[in-house]
């Protein structure tokens, strides 16, 4: 990501190459940056999911069958299944990124990277228990 | 914009840490498991009364709005990068924010007039 989009506004005009849109299909590292980036895309969505289920539950029992039947329709079905991975891919470089950004130390002792990742796998295990207890307990 | 940075900084690495942490969870759940059959969707009088208890209200406010503000700021900086579009900066946060500003407002309303 880029720090300041404007960055060049009040800047001279200098030569440069025009580089092609589709720049992140030349190299396999540009193109999962660019699927990094849009594992956002789902995240929005199913965040948009889950008002639309908050707003069937306030609004109802049939509003709420309503919701239930169109999580069955097919194109959402894909939608969710490509939405799941994408969300898991997600998951996994947002961790994986943790100990690169933030440094935490404990007693003057920087706490290792497995040390930071492992907390962070182990409160996702834990907390995806907890959701799938509460959920299906309901 | 350059005062309120750190905030959406924030916001984003908040957001992208609550999605990490239990959207596959739930997407699991509601858009797969229960619409594919493994799993019986959850009776709506036992939902209802779930949704309607203020801790749970308080976490659902959280799961979606700040997953929300996590895309906006990733999704800007993909149009301005990916699609090169540094001309429509000004265009691209107002939507980009604005959408998300719009989905804490809806929630927001859903949550506080659930009955």
């Amino acid at each position: 990501m880029s720090t300041d989009p404007a960055y060049t506004l009040y800047h001279p005009r200098w030569y440069r190459r025009r580089v092609s849109v589709w720049w992140w299909l030349r190299k396999r590292s540009y193109a999962w940056f660019v699927l990094r980036e849009l594992t956002s895309v789902f995240v929005a969505f199913f965040a948009v999911i889950l008002l639309s289920q908050v707003r069937a539950v306030g609004a109802g029992p049939e509003a709420y069958g309503g919701f239930l039947a169109r999580l069955g329709t097919p194109l959402l079905l894909a939608v969710d299944a490509v939405a799941f991975l994408l969300v898991l891919v997600h998951a996994i470089t947002w961790f994986n990124l943790t100990p690169k950004a933030m440094v935490v130390r404990l007693g003057g002792k920087r706490m290792p990277d497995w040390a930071i990742l492992g907390s962070n796998y182990a409160a996702w295990v834990v907390l995806s228990a907890v959701v799938a207890f509460v959920l299906l307990r309901a | 914009m350059a005062r309120i940075t750190p905030l959406l900084w924030l916001l984003f690495s908040a957001g992208g840490t609550v999605a990490a942490l239990f959207f596959p969870i739930h997407l699991l759940l509601t858009g797969l498991a229960v619409p594919l059959g493994w799993l019986e969707a959850p009776r709506y009088d036992a939902m209802h009364r779930l949704v309607a208890h203020p801790v749970t209200r308080l976490y659902l406010f959280v799961l979606i709005s700040l997953p929300l503000f996590h895309w906006a700021h990733r999704f800007r900086y993909t149009l301005y990068d990916g699609l090169q579009l540094k001309h429509l900066t000004a265009l691209i946060a107002v939507l980009c924010y604005g959408a998300a500003l719009l989905g804490t407002a809806v929630a927001a309303y859903l949550l506080w007039t659930f009955a």
